[in-house]
């Protein structure tokens, strides 16, 4: 445990809370080209409205979200169920690897508020506390604030996507298609600390390509991610 | 049609809320009970690098030359530049302008 415990009162601020918040809004663009796009899906799946949304707002999860709706079976069985739930922790096991690199963050926060905290946890308000946290940042409410400012722009703007439903045509024309890898490299440039400390970002990227290329799916992230873990060990400090 | 089974929808709907909430604190708690050494540190430091390349790569792979240009547009922009947004929309607009163009 980390912080000791008189630096706590001066935490979980509500200028830390806005300043995440604000720093957040980058990617609400992008945010609401997904939750449009999943709102599109969903309708076009003979989901309600209110189905949508809950989903939304339950889950906060937009790749789990978009894949699980994409393999939607037509009845629903208790195996057809298990394998939903399966992909979807499939789909989300990157969050453990998220969650364990919060801990100098987080570390040492009473319980009661690390845990509901947590339940707001995407990537934008995720790289963006690693960056505060670097620079010196200490608040968790910084990382509380982005995460509600991504909730409440996921679950609002999935309604417009549902009403245009399959209005929207091609997302490819509108670029949309690109915009998470877009952000994720431009994420990689701020993050970039010399050639020295790359080789996990540079094995991750050649091992996901290649079970990408290899076997299709979502087994990219899972391999990605352990391939360049595992030679971060070569880093240097 | 997903109305015509609410109570399945339901039931998914919450063994996913689960899921993806312990996917969530797991690896946070996880963390808090080993002990932390330079090697298992230096492998934690390289996880958001490598986790972020690993999901832009197969973006490459699958999207191809249009993904390429735009993602590069991205790079550049966000090297000069050093603000996420306009990067991002540099990339967007390359998109764009490549699908119009027909790749």
């Amino acid at each position: 445990m980390t912080a000791p415990p008189a630096s706590s009162d001066a935490r979980w601020t509500l200028a830390a809370f806005r300043h995440g918040a604000i720093d957040v809004l980058a990617f609400v663009p992008g945010l609401a080209g997904f939750a449009m796009a999943y709102g599109t899906v969903a309708a076009r799946k003979g989901m309600t409205l209110f189905e949508t949304l809950l989903m939304s707002g339950t889950i906060f999860a937009g790749v789990a979200q978009m894949v699980v709706l994409d393999s939607w079976p037509q009845t629903l069985t208790a195996g057809a169920i298990a394998g939903l739930v399966a992909l979807t922790a499939l789909v989300n096991a990157r969050y453990l690897m998220i969650g364990a690199t919060l801990r100098p963050l987080l570390g040492g926060q009473p319980a009661g508020k690390v845990y509901p905290t947590l339940f707001f946890l995407v990537e934008p308000p995720w790289l963006m506390s690693l960056r505060y946290h670097s620079n010196g940042g200490r608040d968790p409410a910084y990382l509380l604030g982005g995460g509600i400012a991504m909730y409440v722009v996921w679950v609002t703007t999935a309604i417009p996507g549902y009403l245009a439903g399959a209005a929207i045509g091609n997302p490819k024309q509108f670029g949309i298609d690109l915009l998470v890898p877009a952000f994720f490299v431009a994420m990689m440039v701020s993050l970039w600390r010399g050639p020295r400390r790359a080789y996990g970002l540079v094995v991750g990227a050649l091992a996901a390509a290649l079970t990408e290329y290899l076997f299709g799916g979502f087994w990219y992230l899972i391999v990605g991610a352990m391939a360049g873990c595992a030679a971060g060990v070569l880093n240097d400090d | 049609m997903i109305e015509k089974d609410a109570f399945g929808f339901f039931v998914t709907l919450g063994l996913m809320m689960i899921v993806v909430y312990v996917t969530r604190i797991a690896g946070y708690w996880l963390i808090g009970r080993l002990v932390i050494g330079p090697r298992l540190r230096r492998m934690l430091n390289a996880l958001p690098g490598a986790i972020i390349a690993a999901t832009v790569a197969p973006a490459l792979v699958q999207g191809g030359l249009r993904a390429v240009l735009a993602l590069a547009a991205t790079l550049v922009v966000m090297i000069v530049v050093r603000k996420d947004f306009p990067a991002v929309l540099a990339g967007v607009a390359v998109a764009a302008a490549a699908f119009a163009y027909g790749l």
